[in-house]
């Protein structure tokens, strides 16, 4: 059922984030996950370097602010001392794909307990609209003015697909938060990956297709399409690993 | 008072690498600690003991112990004729050397030093197992120079192995007695 | 002798688990590099029998940076490394300073620069205490001689990184870490009493949430607000806590410095010297941040001369200039790499500089 009420889990505050952003939606569909977990109080969330950082600000819990890229690694040693507590990780691109790649990897093999929030909005979006990992191929960037070349800067990272074949993986799912069925859907996957950690299964990962009309040079409504015609054929939504 | 030229006594164990001359070494510590005396003990550093050999340094003292590191030694244990050739020069006058004749191809040169050689490896071949080679050199060691007591050495081979290797106590208190047994004859 | 004085046959780098987890250590995250290697390999056993958690890091990076979340919950918690792995916790070490919480990091120091070698030295020195990684800060550094100092040294630090909420370092170097030495494991007592923990990080039930971060963009005053309160816990940790040892300096016309396994090596040859005739003495920092000044400048007003000697090129020489405020020469002895002083060597030093 669709629920308007701000979660307890967010703050009553106005976000940065920019008009047509994706990030406000994915962060109060975790809002919403944890409240109707019931486990606000016992939740440690960690906050990443990018347009997420801030959102230390927004959550209702605690939360650790870490460095580039190391969230699953400070996510790793928090887990390990309270495993009785609810611990999440919230990444963008530029995090977990690129600097964290390794701790990402690794974090997963392990099979650490906890639920990983991947927002994918194939740019660098803090930093003023740079190539992100998950660039797609042609798609034009700071960085890549000509366009992202494969001989060049290779092709997007798909992490769901590379993290599909590691046996300490529990759960992985590609969602978008792009339609209001999408969104439904997504708010499902994120549950499940929270729900998945308080039944000990371990490390879930539930990656967020999400917009970014200012780096993209885009009206909202158009990102929206960019999403739904560019980014979903090269990053099919579904679930890649459910264990 | 204090003073720096406390009466250290420091050895050098050296031999192929899988001779033991690490956890010879370790056994003389372990002695050491045995009788209240100050020792360390470490793998060796440094560039003039480097080579095909592997080698330990024991330095053993009743006052402090300054440095870990040995350049010098009074006593050297050698298991190899490698091991006889690098370590023959460096030693200090009046030391000792305490060979593996089984392994070496010629005998100690130096009139100045003291040298005993005992067919360490034979005797472990006879006891049933050619490791417990660098055991019976510490039997050895321990019969020719005033160290340590055998009660303490036997006490540092129940220490060390009952853990891991219960079984090899008594195959290498046999090995310690053979080669101290071995000088005394 | 009775159980609690009985002494035990460790390596250098046990000896240093064996105090982290009798003080409390409950977390270790680390990576193979020799030559600290036993650290991990002991502790891969010891701290799970001590109820600990024990997990080996796919990187240095990672190793610090679940050690920076284990501090977050409160718990003691350490690293340990050489040289080049250090060189990777840089970053996290920053902002675990930043965020000012406790822990504790050993480098068992090797030659380098670069990948260099597995030998002993002191090359880090810099690193360690002008701040290795971004940004203005300190770590409390301690720098253990012998076996028995780095045993009580491993205790104190977990007290120091509480106390102060600062991450600690453990200075040693590849001699220190592979000799093996028998140690009295004394009790663990603690320095302080326990403050309490109100930064962890365990949900907020009963409480209202907490954020631990290093980011301090809004107001535009804030990160220097951070910073002065940085500089005032670095100033109260520098009149309370430089510590070092003074030998045979009463009456030294040469005054001899190193530290860790250096100045061990250095008191063996002041020994000789003194047998010599010769009237030497020596300091010896056991922080070397904060660096004991005071010990130098008092040494100046009757010493003719200093004479220090590290397994370096030439690093903590400067604190000893600094510290000294340059009243009398400082003679230098050392070479990084792997280079190592004997006593006889040093000797020699100490010999040739000794005034006329």
């Amino acid at each position: 059922m669709t629920q308007f009420k701000r979660p307890d889990a967010l703050y009553d505050v106005p976000t940065h984030y920019c008009p047509g952003c994706g990030h406000g939606i994915a962060q109060r569909l975790v809002g919403e996950v944890i409240d109707e977990l019931g486990v606000r109080e016992r939740t440690v969330g960690t906050a990443p370097v990018g347009c997420a950082v801030l959102m230390y600000d927004y959550f209702n819990c605690d939360v650790i602010e870490c460095p580039h890229g190391r969230s699953p690694a400070v996510a790793t040693g928090i887990k390990r001392m309270r495993p009785d507590r609810v611990v999440f990780t919230y990444q963008g691109d530029g995090d977990l794909a690129a600097i964290g790649t390794a701790e990402t990897i690794h974090t997963a093999n392990r099979g650490e307990n906890l639920t990983v929030i991947f927002v994918n909005n194939a740019i660098y979006g803090m930093t003023g609209g740079q190539m992100a990992p998950t660039t797609m191929l042609g798609q034009t960037t700071t960085t890549t003015p000509g366009g992202r070349g494969k001989n060049r800067e290779g092709g997007p990272l798909r992490i769901c697909e590379l993290l599909s074949s590691l046996d300490g993986v529990c759960y992985l799912e590609r969602v978008s938060v792009s339609t209001p069925k999408d969104i439904g859907l997504a708010k499902k996957a994120i549950r499940k990956a929270f729900t998945n950690q308080l039944e000990e299964k371990g490390f879930s990962l539930v990656e967020v297709l999400s917009m970014c009309p200012t780096d993209w040079k885009m009206t909202p409504v158009q990102a929206v399409e960019f999403v739904e015609t560019q980014m979903k054929k090269v990053f099919p939504l579904g679930v890649y690993k459910d264990k | 008072m204090q003073t720096g030229t406390e009466i250290e006594t420091r050895i050098v164990i050296a031999g192929f690498g899988g001779q033991g001359v690490v956890l010879a070494g370790n056994l003389l510590a372990q002695a050491c600690v045995e009788e209240g005396k100050n020792v360390t003990m470490m793998v060796a550093y440094g560039a003039e003991m480097r080579g095909g050999t592997a080698n330990s340094t024991v330095v053993i003292s009743g006052g402090t112990i300054y440095s870990p590191v040995v350049t010098r030694p009074t006593i050297a244990v050698v298991m190899n004729t490698p091991s006889l050739e690098k370590f023959e020069p460096l030693v200090t006058a009046g030391g000792l050397i305490v060979g593996n004749g089984s392994m070496m191809h010629r005998g100690v040169q130096r009139e100045d030093l003291k040298s005993v050689t005992i067919p360490a490896t034979e005797i472990a071949h006879r006891l049933g197992n050619v490791r417990v080679a660098n055991v019976v050199i510490l039997g050895a060691l321990i019969a020719t120079a005033d160290l340590l007591k055998l009660k303490s050495m036997e006490r540092a081979i129940e220490i060390l192995m009952a853990q891991k290797k219960a079984a090899l106590v008594a195959l290498n208190l046999e090995a310690l007695r053979a080669g101290f047994a071995e000088c005394r004859r | 002798m009775n159980a609690k004085t009985a002494k035990i046959l460790l390596k250098g780098n046990e000896v240093m688990c064996e105090a982290a987890v009798r003080a409390g250590c409950k977390f270790f995250a680390g990576y193979p590099i020799t030559p600290q290697n036993e650290v991990p390999e002991y502790m891969s056993w010891r701290l799970l029998q001590a109820g600990g958690v024990f997990v080996q890091a796919e990187s240095e990076i990672a190793a610090i940076n679940m050690v920076f979340g284990a501090a977050a919950t409160g718990f003691r918690c350490m690293t340990s490394s050489s040289s080049p792995g250090i060189s990777l916790k840089q970053e996290g070490i920053s902002y675990i300073t930043a965020a000012e919480l406790p822990c504790v990091i050993a480098n068992v120091q090797r030659g380098g620069p670069g990948l260099g070698n597995i030998r002993a030295a002191q090359g880090d020195y810099f690193q360690a205490v002008k701040g290795g990684g971004h940004g203005d800060y300190r770590l409390i550094v301690l720098a253990p001689s012998t076996m028995q100092e780095l045993y009580s040294l491993t205790m104190n630090a977990f007290d120091y990184a509480d106390h102060y909420r600062n991450p600690v370092m453990i200075l040693t170097d590849g001699i220190l870490g592979q000799m093996v030495e028998p140690i009295v494991p004394q009790e663990y007592q603690p320095l302080f009493d326990p403050a309490p923990k109100d930064y962890i990080l365990d949900g907020c039930q009963g409480r209202k949430p907490r954020i631990v971060k290093t980011l301090h963009l809004q107001p535009a005053e804030a990160l220097v607000e951070v910073n002065r309160r940085l500089v005032a816990k670095y100033a109260r940790i520098s009149g309370e806590l430089k510590l070092s040892e003074e030998f045979l300096t009463d009456d030294a016309h040469l005054v001899v410095s190193g530290y860790g396994i250096t100045a061990q090596i250095a008191k063996g040859a002041v020994l000789q010297a003194r047998d010599k005739g010769l009237k030497v003495g020596l300091i010896r920092p056991i922080t070397v941040w904060p660096f004991p000044e005071e010990p130098y400048l008092k040494a100046a007003k009757t010493a003719e001369k200093f004479l220090v000697v590290e397994m370096s090129n030439g690093q903590m020489v400067e604190d000893v200039r600094l510290a000294e405020q340059c009243r009398r020469p400082v003679e230098f002895f050392g070479v990084g790499g792997g280079w190592y002083p004997t006593i006889e060597e040093v000797l020699k030093r100490i010999e040739d500089h000794y005034p006329a």
